[in-house]
């Protein structure tokens, strides 16, 4: 490389200026060549429909029909609108239900995992297993168990004396459900997440935390949990964001016409199955639009929130 | 990686993601039909549900050599509903002939100039009833952009079997004569319950019954349901849609109902069961009761004549919206499937009740006998009480509307509120749903 260079040096004076300027740019301005891909089609798939959907909520905006700027009005009569704030209420509701326990038992599992015993890659492939399942399948297959006439758990429930329950039909009992759902399928997949973190941690820090007499209980909160810190932190998140756009899981769990409506008292309508009434069944995409804003200022509040309260209660680095 | 990249990368992994939730669905869309070099036409048509037109489509196409008909259908009626509105406010991928139901047709007839005219183009009135073309013409009679295909004639299914176990006559004549009134109806089913016993009830749903009733109601007085011909909401006003109500809750205070989901699996797989032994009935419900019912319950079943009178729930529209790039041959291709003739031809295949009077006196039709239905000779149940009704106006949001009162019944029906506090809310969720 040096007897390569050396020669270059004296001769880089009698190259064109525009080369120079060239291989400079070349030098500069390749790295975001490299990433531009990714923000062109962020922007197109990604930017330009957010944008857009903003526009439109400050619009009165039929689907078919004249369209009116109408400014904030959308935004006015959201914030007035209690099926708006129901639909909140449930998916808040829903996600503390279904994600409190589900991390617990993630992590359970995942120290459980964590540990030397046989069949090891069996078990590990077996968590994520409900993960890679459709989730339409998913939920089809717990609206039968959950049937009120001939579900699995009102029969086994029967079989202690309990009269049959209408799962869908109460609040508590719908949240419930719904959350299984939830969990079924993203517990093994945070297990394995919580897992790889695990293994990144140095061996030596559970040796020293051993010598110092500390228990394997004590090394689970000392050692363990403050180190899976940014693992719990990107956890969160990604369950904040599948949270609050909590879908398919409640609007097949009572199909048919209606559905969107989540039940009959909308006991467990989402933000996003709100979002989809409005835009499809109502055809008033101005006020659809006026939701998905809120629902994107309601994720990034929580995670500013989990961000915050993570760092408090696992320490900080 | 460092700290503050990290950061950074999970601010953009929520804006990202965040994002997500905020890009609603976009709609697919294909150009329609192409002329090809060699003269060929391609021809798409869009249904739902299930219309009875294969055959019609094979003898299209023999008869005009130079078009090829490419036929899409979906089964589920509020999916295509929402993908066809999306597609004509696009302008562009609706297919060149569309089915339009009964409850989307005034929502469409909004955006008249978005269809064909079909007054432009040779519309001879004659072939259906008049409350048909009333449905699908602008409100000044300037702009027709539907024709009719079937009805939805009401009638009563009941199980003959249960019925004859419960010592009730089976006789369709003779159920007929058990219920002129839905107050009739009501002692006959408390008179069923109590001797069948155990978990029967008479009905299906509430909302079955009350959406019958409904049209009926509106069919005599005043011609309209949740919106006056204005798309003013009357919701609290129109003396039918409480008296429909009534009568629904009525059916529930008696504990008549087996509380169903109406087309929901659970409500599909009852109909293997004894749980319930009647079944408000638009001719297109046949369809639906032999599918899930199967072979094990034919003959089982017979039709009587409604309660209240008669009235038609249901039917549909073929339309050609003016995105088509082959309008001519798209309208001959709609004329001809929504003919006198190839309504015949769809009730043939599929029970579709015609919508033209031509058809009414024709003894294919009037003599015609559903073998599943224990024989019953479906055609003069249905015709007899459609031929003379008075067209019923379902505003521009009725299905949004109806499916939020609907809701508000099934909460009375599970218990969660009392028969007034849900119409309290109805009223509510009525005005939420037409966005006043």
């Amino acid at each position: 490389m040096s007897d390569t260079l050396a020669p270059v040096q004296p001769a880089q004076t009698t190259r064109p200026a525009w080369r120079v300027r060239l291989s400079r740019l070349d030098h500069k301005g390749s790295p975001y060549a490299f990433v531009a891909p990714f923000f062109i089609f962020f922007g197109i798939f990604g930017a330009f429909p957010l944008i857009y959907t903003f526009w439109v909520s400050l619009h009165d905006w039929p689907l078919l029909g004249e369209h009116a700027f109408t400014g904030l009005e959308n935004y006015q009569n959201l914030l007035q609108d209690a099926q708006f704030w129901n639909a909140a209420k449930n998916t808040l509701g829903i996600f503390v239900v279904s994600t409190v326990p589900q991390f617990a038992l993630a992590l359970w599992l995942a120290v459980t995992l964590n540990r030397k015993f046989r069949a090891q890659t069996l078990f590990r492939v077996g968590v994520i297993i409900p993960n890679v399942t459709s989730v339409a399948a998913v939920t089809l297959i717990f609206s039968m168990i959950f049937a009120k006439s001939f579900g699995l758990v009102n029969w086994v429930l029967g079989g202690f004396g309990v009269t049959a329950i209408d799962w869908a039909a109460h609040t508590w009992s719908s949240w419930l459900a719904i959350s299984l759902m939830v969990d079924w399928r993203w517990t093994g997949y945070n297990a394995l997440i919580f897992l790889a973190a695990m293994q990144a941690i140095p061996k030596e820090l559970y040796e020293a935390a051993a010598i110092d007499g500390a228990s394997r209980t004590r090394q689970f909160w000392s050692v363990t949990l403050p180190l899976l810190r940014p693992t719990l932190i990107f956890t969160t998140i990604t369950s904040i964001i599948g949270g609050v756009q909590l879908f398919t899981e409640p609007l097949l769990f009572a199909p048919g016409a209606g559905a969107i409506q989540g039940g009959t008292t909308r006991q467990f309508q989402t933000l996003t199955m709100y979002l989809i009434e409005n835009g499809f069944t109502r055809f008033e995409f101005g006020y659809a639009g006026a939701v998905a804003a809120m629902i994107f200022l309601l994720v990034l509040i929580i995670s500013l929130i989990n961000i915050w309260l993570v760092r408090r209660l696992v320490g900080s680095d | 990686m460092s700290p503050t990249m990290r950061g950074t990368r999970r601010m953009l992994a929520v804006t990202a993601a965040a994002g997500l939730a905020l890009t609603m669905a976009a709609c697919g869309s294909d150009d329609g039909g192409d002329a090809g070099s060699d003269g060929q036409i391609t021809l798409k048509v869009s249904t739902f549900g299930t219309f009875g037109y294969d055959e019609l489509y094979k003898e299209y196409e023999a008869a005009n050599p130079n078009i090829k008909i490419v036929a899409s259908n979906e089964g589920d009626l509020g999916k295509y509903t929402t993908a066809l509105t999306q597609r004509i406010a696009a302008g562009s991928g609706a297919g060149d002939v569309v089915a339009i139901e009964e409850g989307a047709i005034a929502q469409m007839v909004k955006a008249a100039d978005r269809f064909v005219n079909f007054q432009d183009h040779g519309f001879e009135a004659g072939n259906w009833v008049d409350w048909k073309n009333k449905q699908a013409t602008t409100p000044d009679g300037s702009s027709t952009i539907g024709l009719g295909t079937d009805i939805g004639g009401l009638a009563m299914c009941y199980r003959t079997d249960l019925f004859e176990k419960a010592g009730l006559p089976t006789d369709r004549e003779e159920v007929s004569a058990l219920w002129p009134t839905w107050d009739d109806f009501i002692k006959v089913g408390k008179d069923y319950v109590a001797k069948a016993g155990g978990e029967a009830k008479f009905v299906d749903s509430s909302t079955n019954s009350y959406n019958s009733i409904l049209m009926q109601e509106a069919g005599i007085a005043p011609g309209y349901t949740y919106f006056d011909t204005e798309d003013n909401l009357v919701f609290d006003s129109n003396p039918a849609v409480k008296k429909a109500w009534d009568t629904a809750n009525a059916i529930l205070d008696a504990d008549l109902s087996a509380g169903l989901k109406t087309f929901t699996p659970e409500w599909d797989a009852a109909f293997k069961t004894d749980d319930f032994a009647v079944l408000g009935c638009p001719a297109w419900m046949t369809g639906n009761i032999k599918n899930n019912a199967g072979d094990d319950f034919a003959g089982k079943w017979d039709i009587a004549t409604i309660p209240g009178g008669t009235g038609s729930w249901g039917g549909s529209f073929m339309a050609v919206p003016t995105q088509s790039k082959q309008q001519e041959e798209a309208i001959k291709l709609a004329k001809f499937l929504t003919s006198p003739e190839g309504q015949m031809s769809a009730f043939g295949e599929a029970g579709a009740l015609p919508s033209s009077p031509k058809n009414f006196d024709n003894p294919e039709l009037k003599d015609f006998k559903n073998e599943y239905f224990s024989d019953a000779p479906i055609g003069e149940i249905f015709i007899d009480g459609v031929r003379d009704l008075k067209p019923v106006y379902l505003g521009e949001k009725n299905q949004a509307v109806r499916d939020a009162i609907e809701n508000d019944l099934r909460s009375v029906e599970q218990g969660q509120r009392t028969a007034d506090e849900a119409w309290q809310q109805a009223i509510a969720s009525a005005k939420a749903a037409a966005g006043v």
